[in-house]
């Protein structure tokens, strides 16, 4: 593959409609005759209903109908869960609310009308004729399980599940320490916030039996065999098209009740129904993220050397189980070896039923919570040993020559150099000089803090047996008689840029210009079915799909080229996109070339052109192979008319990329407010096909990270009323608060794909929490904080301060 | 009641009625069906419904369009002249300022009265701008450096 596009800062092709407004999100589809459903939710946290009364709702002009749980509890089943665990209780999920509301926001009952506004008001209108009596609500995990009141009576307890994960000895490895250092740890809960929130547009055809649900959604194919089975229709008669998705962070990687409650809704009406979700509503009722509760304990040797780690956690999950909640914490235990060469790992999670909305997998699912434990416990224990946070990772690291390296969570890290990461972070960040200008600052007065955070992640999710629904992605690439070349892929994006990066890969692999190559997703229509994008795998797993089906169809061309110009195969070199005769002797000495620099002119205007007689002709381009493949009139026997080739693609191992990331915090203190003034990430995540994807995905997840450590926090009160119900009260970072991020990259291919990447997708979210916070405790040592929990308000930060003026 | 009202939409007048309560932006986007402004909070504090009244930076999400009736309003649809792109478009375009796109016409809309105000603004001055835009995606760099560059392409 010659590398014209590939590696290249490459402008996505996407950008055009979306910067002069033309894109479609799904509320920009509108379909004649639709209807507009609003939805009643619970504003407790945990209530019985004893009645619904849904006659005035139904006097409101302009209302169709209204559906309350009793109308649906036997016609839809109930929402999925895909996570199996050992003795996992599941609760049964219900599209609406039938006999109890379980969290605030808990749909209750759906109200259909012809426009928007009449739909809102008969909703408000309905509510008061809701009869709810409220029951205490569970709500903190802080103390450990909550016992009463049980929120699934007939599970006796509040206990999802429990489970023990990891290898070695880890009571012989505790007795083998010198001493043991604990740290109870508060991972916040957190609300995804994509931009876009969630929608649904849904449209039967009576006639044709079949229907269309458009979905703000991470996972087309997923979703439609989900939706299949819940609202009961044949799965081939269902098309999920997702349309531009606004951001997803994993809180669209997921099947929705309202999703199904929309389809069955235009099944009973005949008519198309469109539910555009409020902020209100999304922060309420999509899933949240993060929600443990842990302590870790670490036997370490007088040397810094770790002899064992041992993570006890409460996960709180929320009222039911949404598609991978319960999953999420296990992928925490498999995280907890961290950079490090850890002989023996415990983790003893808790799964607990709160009266909260679900927690699922948001950006990082599971790995932030584990890099967290692990990088902030690498400096209590530096600060209990008195040493450098950077001796105590270095003592630990695996060494670049140890690779593949298994770890006591059962995995085997694929690749890696971690000590060229953090060295190129010391250099970049000019660690021994920020060091000493912190000791001027400091005996000026000033509060500044310096944190690092060495983190592996895992990404390209991943081997299927690994995966609770496949772990593979599809591909198809066709060459039209015109000689575009078109690639479906089952990796829907949601702001990554697919159509780009797939784009490179294809056009490099074909030997075309990057604009003949047209990238298309998010339609179980149109595309072979597909796993979706999310744990940072599109590319290590979609993108290798592109390139081995790309493989599959040259190998097709070849013969075509072949019998056109009456040679043998072997004969034959491939380059820029064109097959050429060679000499038998310079073919066997070369083999097969790559193809070379620039095709901008391809020949795509081929079709008008009768295709020349080809014997005797020394070079055929792939387009024109194309052309011919479908004329069929050239081809070798027994061929199949057509160019096009599909490919499964299965990977052996998930793949590890890694980075050292370094944060300098100054507090301010008369406020108690931290701001960043420096920040250092250098990134490995393998072979990189476009830097200005890989830049900008590292670029939003430090913010994220920086969200989780220093602002945001989903609050539910005693009563398990949400408290951040909206933007107003749920703090995002905003351009002014963030600082400029120095990015440097080291690149070690993954031996896991033939492209060689990793996944960048959440390493930021990953990597990039400990260091702030590790920053900030850095600062404020003169204190005597060894830790301080997320999110590090101002006034947390200022009592510490004030503290001592009594 | 409907009340009568006419507003001109990038360059071109649409006389109309509308119930009192309808929002500015229900209106561009149900009834004009200028999709490209998007409806992010509901609350004034996302942005991403952002337009030009009268060419100053509004959110039409926390207006009513009986509010505008009169004045002269540019979307996102409205901005590239002629088929050319705005140079705040082409920095979105150039520096990779956008990821899922869902925030970009409020935060481009926002942009051009950043430099329509101070045609040579610091990054600070930058940031401070977009103080009313919120972006899940991109970690706002690539915005500060998309509006650098429309700051450059505009005076030059």
């Amino acid at each position: 593959m010659a590398d014209k596009y590939v590696g290249k800062r490459v402008k996505r092709t996407e950008d055009p409609r979306l910067i002069k407004g033309l894109a479609h999100y799904v509320d920009d589809i509108g379909l004649p005759g639709t209807l507009h459903v609003a939805f009643v939710r619970s504003m407790y946290a945990h209530a019985r209903i004893t009645g619904i009364d849904t006659s005035e709702a139904l006097k409101v002009p302009g209302v169709v109908a209204v559906y309350t749980g009793k109308d649906i509890a036997t016609k839809i089943g109930p929402v999925p869960c895909a996570a199996a665990l050992p003795d996992l209780k599941v609760p049964d999920y219900r599209v609406l609310a039938t006999d109890k509301v379980l969290f605030v926001g808990h749909p209750i009952a759906a109200v259909v009308a012809t426009d928007k506004y009449a739909a809102r008001d008969a909703a408000e209108i309905l509510y008061p004729g809701v009869e709810l009596e409220e029951l205490p609500a569970v709500v903190s995990i802080i103390d450990g399980v909550p016992t009463t009141p049980v929120i699934h009576e007939h599970f006796g307890d509040n206990i999802a599940y429990k489970l023990t994960s990891g290898e070695g000895d880890i009571e012989a490895a505790m007795k083998a320490a010198d001493r043991i250092v604990k740290q109870k740890m508060i991972h916040q809960r957190l609300a995804p916030i994509a931009m876009e929130p969630r929608g649904v547009l849904a449209r039967y055809f009576p006639g044709e039996e079949e229907l269309t649900v458009w979905s703000s959604t991470q996972i087309p194919h997923l979703l439609r065999t989900q939706l299949a089975l819940m609202i009961g229709i044949p799965e081939n008669k269902l098309r999920v098209i997702t349309p531009e998705v606004g951001g997803g962070f994993g809180s669209k990687l997921n099947v929705y009740a309202e999703e199904a409650l929309l389809g069955w809704i235009s099944m009973q009406l005949g008519k198309p129904v469109k539910w555009i979700e409020s902020r209100r509503e999304n922060v309420a009722a999509t899933i949240h993220g993060r929600a443990q509760v842990g302590t870790v304990e670490v036997g370490i040797k007088n040397d810094g050397t770790i002899t064992g780690l041992r993570y006890n956690v409460v996960a709180d999950l929320g009222a039911y189980h949404q598609l991978l909640t319960p999953a999420i914490p296990t992928l925490t235990g498999l995280m907890l070896s961290g950079a490090y060469k850890i002989p023996a790992i415990q983790m003893n999670v808790t799964g607990v039923f709160t009266n909260k909305m679900s927690t699922d997998a948001y950006r990082g699912a599971g790995r932030p919570e584990a890099t967290y434990v692990v990088e902030r416990v690498m400096d209590v224990i530096a600060r209990e040993l008195n040493l450098d946070p950077i001796e105590v990772r270095r003592k630990n690291f695996p060494k670049a020559d140890e690779f593949p390296f298994h770890t006591a969570t059962g995995l085997d890290y694929d690749s890696g150099d971690y000590e060229a990461a953090l060295k190129k972070a010391l250099d970049l960040s000019g660690y021994q000089k920020l060091r000493e200008e912190q000791k001027k600052a400091r005996d000026n007065g000033k509060l500044i803090g310096i944190g690092l955070s060495s983190y592996v992640e895992i990404c390209a999710l991943g081997p299927s047996q690994a995966m609770p629904a496949g772990g593979w992605e599809s591909a198809t690439v066709r060459i039209e008689p015109t000689g575009k070349v078109t690639v479906l892929t089952g990796a829907s994006p949601h702001g990554q840029g697919q159509e780009t990066s797939f784009a490179q890969i294809a056009a490099d692999e074909v030997g075309v210009d990057l604009n003949d190559v047209t990238v298309i997703h998010g339609d179980t229509g149109i595309v072979q079915y597909g796993i979706g994008t999310f744990g940072s795998r599109a590319t290590a797993v979609g993108g290798t799909a592109v390139l081995i089906a790309i493989h599959k169809l040259k190998e097709k061309a070849a013969k075509i080229a072949a019998h056109m110009m009456q040679c043998d195969a072997s004969r034959l070199s491939f380059e820029a996109g064109c097959y050429s005769k060679q000499e038998a002797a310079a073919a066997a000495v070369t083999g097969k070339s790559e193809p070379v620099v620039p095709v901008g002119e391809g020949p795509a205007g081929a079709l008008h052109e009768v295709p020349t007689p080809t014997n005797g002709r020394n070079k055929i381009t792939i387009q024109e192979i194309a052309l011919a493949a479908h004329i069929a009139k050239e081809l070798p026997p027994d061929t199949e008319p057509g160019l096009s080739a599909t490919y499964f693609f299965e990977p052996k191992n998930f793949t590890f990329p890694f980075g050292t990331h370094i944060c300098v915090v100054e507090i301010d203190k008369d406020t108690g407010e931290t701001k960043i003034i420096k920040y250092v990430a250098v990134d490995d995540c393998g072979k990189v096909i476009n830097p200005l994807l890989v830049d900008g995905q590292v670029h939003g997840g430090i913010v994220q990270s920086i969200g989780q450590a220093l602002y945001e926090e989903v609050v539910y009160d005693e009563q398990g009323q949400l408290v951040t119900g909206e933007l107003m009260d749920y703090a995002l970072p905003r351009a002014s608060q963030m600082p400029w991020f120095d990015t440097d990259r080291t690149e070690t291919p993954s031996p896991v794909n033939p492209l060689g990447v990793k996944g960048v997708g959440e390493a930021g979210t990953i990597g990039a929490t400990p260091a702030i916070v590790n920053a900030v405790v850095d600062a404020l040592s003169p204190y005597g904080v060894k830790h301080l929990d997320m999110p590090v308000r101002p006034e947390a930060v200022w009592r510490i301060i004030r503290a001592p003026e009594g | 009641m409907k009340q009568a009202i006419s507003i001109n939409v990038n360059g071109v007048d649409y006389p109309g009625e509308v119930e009192p309560r309808m929002l500015l932006v229900h209106y561009l986007r149900d009834v004009l069906g200028l999709t490209g402004t998007h409806v992010g909070c509901e609350t004034s504090i996302c942005g991403a419904c952002t337009i030009l009244i009268d060419g100053q930076a509004v959110k039409s999400c926390t207006m009513f369009a009986v509010q505008a009736d009169g004045s002269n309003v540019t979307t996102i649809e409205g901005l590239a002249a002629n088929g050319n792109l705005h140079p705040v478009q082409e920095g979105f375009w150039e520096c990779h300022g956008l990821q899922c796109g869902y925030c970009t016409p409020g935060m481009i809309m926002t942009s051009t009265q950043i430099i329509d105000r101070n045609p040579d603004p610091s990054r600070e001055e930058i940031r401070h701008g977009l103080e009313g835009n919120l972006c899940r995606c991109t970690g706002y760099q690539h915005i500060v450096e998309a509006v650098e560059y429309a700051a450059k392409k505009a005076s030059a």
